[in-house]
């Protein structure tokens, strides 16, 4: 058994790393595709002599056979040089790295929010199912889940920040404020509360869906028939036997979601000019800024990778029988 | 294909159409994507393809930022275009990029998932390992990426949904070719002589045809919100204005500091019209296909 689980460990680590390296060839070749002159690119328009370019090439190992040019991204990669941003003419890691905190913010606390409400909108729905409560709650999430999260946030935007004027339109502090502390701190609960509620809204249909329909699952389990037939009260029953089997899904889903905490936000940071790497992606493409884009698409998909194996080894903690499958 | 298969066949879709019709949610999915269908497919009938062209409307003596009292039906944007206009003209781009870029979805879905289900060995060893690969990339920023590289056309639109979404549809047909597969009529067929490609087309098909038609109508809203998101990042084709590419001008124009309400609400809620009423009548589909999954109960 013991041995079994280890085996499990190394074999999901192993696949891991497999997947992340798939994605660094995928990401090399993708963008070479297009980019067959990046120096060039870099320097359009400007006066540059084509010496200084040439001796950019080859200081970049672009003039050499494509293989010594993978080793040489490999190299750059594992030290986390991605080149130069087109648009800032900054290096693309401390562009990326810069607006993290923004987005890991916003998105995590949506994240957190979204389970929590949407996990707890979908018991109650199952446990009360076919009653007005389950109707209101499942076409509720519905909706929310099959609209356009970016189109929810202008929505939101435009009745409580335009007409209403109670949020601030965009930003993530007020532009020129130099306040510090607790009032800083508000400021930016004030600006966060629009966005955060746009993907809370956006992310809770998929808990609340996933949850109903394993808690109906479970519900025709015998002994959930035995526990009532013990006389435990239907909370209890509800609490203690039926909703800790029915989560084992949702456990994954959550975590899955993690993953997406990086990436999930991209056209409601645009919307909302939140200063993360969602903003910074859909700049990027405006531009096209690739070394950006290749930046953060392999950040991306890193983040996925990673919250995937944990999503993994979580659920077989929890179930353990996923590990004979 | 032999007269009794073919009665057999009649049959089973006269049960689903039955079963399909008692269901309240699909028939009311089913009822707003007819609507809708409708207005695609007689846009030329609702709205003056013209009032799109800017000088056109110019021209006609639009209002620049009309309200629906002042231009009606819906309107006009920055340029004086009738918002009536892109919303008829737009549906049909966006219920085309939808169910194209779903074919192709559920295409390459279905014949990874067939080979490797009923293949096995090493070629469903391979093939499992790239949809897990495809899988795990996170599919919104790589078909950002692709869009960027590819540039922005309709079918390259289409193309980056079909080839970043068809995962899980392989995963799903997979799973339901190994069981079929050992079922006793496909033993009876094997023993009779017939080979793989006759086994696929005569015996897996028909029995995981219901299951692809459901896949594929829950695929589509997908495709609908993706080809949104990309036109709304300006990745959509400039030339053949989706309901996304509305959205993006109007964000990008300012149409929401001036409360101009009726150049983003229209398109918005027909993209949430179209996509619930897909995602009502796929999780019809479901319930009939699989009955063990029922969600009423």
């Amino acid at each position: 058994m013991k041995r079994g689980r280890g085996r499990f460990i190394a074999r999901k680590v192993l696949g891991s790393l497999l997947t992340l390296a798939f994605v660094l060839v995928f990401n090399f070749f993708l963008f070479r595709i297009v980019q067959k002159d990046p120096i060039g690119s870099l320097f359009r328009g400007r006066n540059v002599p084509a010496a200084t370019l040439d001796n950019l090439r080859s200081a970049f190992a672009l003039d050499q056979p494509l293989g010594t040019q993978f080793i040489y991204y490999l190299r750059e990669t594992a030290q986390l040089n991605f080149g130069i941003s087109y648009q800032s003419r900054q290096p693309v890691w401390n562009e990326i790295i810069s607006a993290v905190p923004a987005t890991v913010t916003l998105v995590g606390i949506s994240a957190i929010l979204s389970a929590v409400i949407g996990t707890l909108g979908g018991i109650i729905a199952a446990w009360r199912r076919n009653t007005w409560k389950d109707h209101t709650i499942t076409s509720g999430t519905m909706v929310f889940y099959s609209m356009p999260d970016f189109w929810l946030g202008m929505i939101l935007l435009v009745g409580f920040a335009v007409v209403l004027g109670w949020f601030p339109v965009g930003g993530i502090v007020d532009a020129g404020s130099n306040a510090t502390g607790l009032s800083r701190l508000l400021d930016q609960l004030h600006h966060l509360f629009l966005p955060a509620s746009t993907l809370t809204l956006a992310y809770l249909g998929e808990y609340t869906l996933v949850t109903r329909s394993s808690l109906l699952e479970v519900m025709g389990e015998d002994y959930l028939t035995v526990a009532r037939a013990k006389g435990l009260r239907d909370v209890i029953v509800r609490n203690r036997h039926a909703v800790p089997n029915a989560l084992l899904p949702v456990v994954t889903l959550t975590a899955i979601n993690f993953g997406f905490v990086l990436s999930g936000a991209i056209a409601v940071e645009a919307v909302f000019s939140w200063p993360g790497l969602g903003k910074a992606t859909a700049d990027a493409i405006r531009g096209p800024d690739l070394p950006m884009l290749q930046g953060l698409f392999l950040l991306f998909s890193a983040a996925v990778i990673v919250f995937n194996l944990i999503a993994d080894l979580t659920y077989s903690w929890l179930d353990p029988r996923v590990e004979e499958a | 294909m032999n007269s009794i298969a073919m009665q057999r066949r009649r049959a089973t879709a006269a049960r689903v159409w039955r079963q399909f019709r008692d269901s309240r949610q699909g028939m009311i999915g089913l009822g707003v994507l007819g609507v809708f269908v409708l207005i695609a497919l007689a846009a030329p009938l609702l709205a003056d393809i013209r009032e799109l062209n800017p000088v056109f409307a110019r021209s006609s003596g639009n209002p620049q930022w009309g309200s629906p009292e002042v231009f009606a039906p819906l309107g006009t944007d920055h340029i004086r275009r009738s918002v009536w206009a892109q919303f008829v003209w737009g549906s049909r781009v966006s219920l085309f990029v939808g169910l194209a870029a779903t074919i192709l979805t559920i295409l390459i879905g279905s014949v990874v998932g067939i080979v490797s289900g009923f293949v096995g060995g090493k070629i469903d060893g391979f093939l499992m390992r790239i949809t897990e690969w495809f899988l795990v990339i996170p599919f919104l920023p790589l078909a950002i990426v692709l869009a960027s590289i590819l540039g922005r056309s309709v079918w390259n639109i289409i193309f980056v949904i079909g080839i970043t979404s068809w995962p899980s549809t392989a995963r799903l047909l997979r799973a339901q070719v190994l069981t079929v597969k050992q079922r006793l009529f496909v033993d009876r067929a094997r023993s009779l002589g017939a080979g793989g490609p006759h086994i696929v087309a005569h015996h897996i098909l028909p029995n995981v045809s219901g299951l692809i038609l459901a896949n594929a109508t829950l695929a589509v809203p997908i495709s609908i919100l993706t080809e949104t998101t990309l036109s709304f990042l300006g990745l959509g084709d400039p030339s053949s204005a989706s309901w996304g590419k509305t959205l993006e001008e109007a964000f990008v124009n300012g149409a929401m500091v001036r409360n101009a309400w009726w150049y983003f609400l229209p398109a918005g809620l027909g993209i949430l019209a179209v996509v619930l009423a897909f995602t009502l009548i796929g999780r019809t589909l479901e319930d009939i296909a699989n009955p063990r999954l029922r969600r009423g109960r």
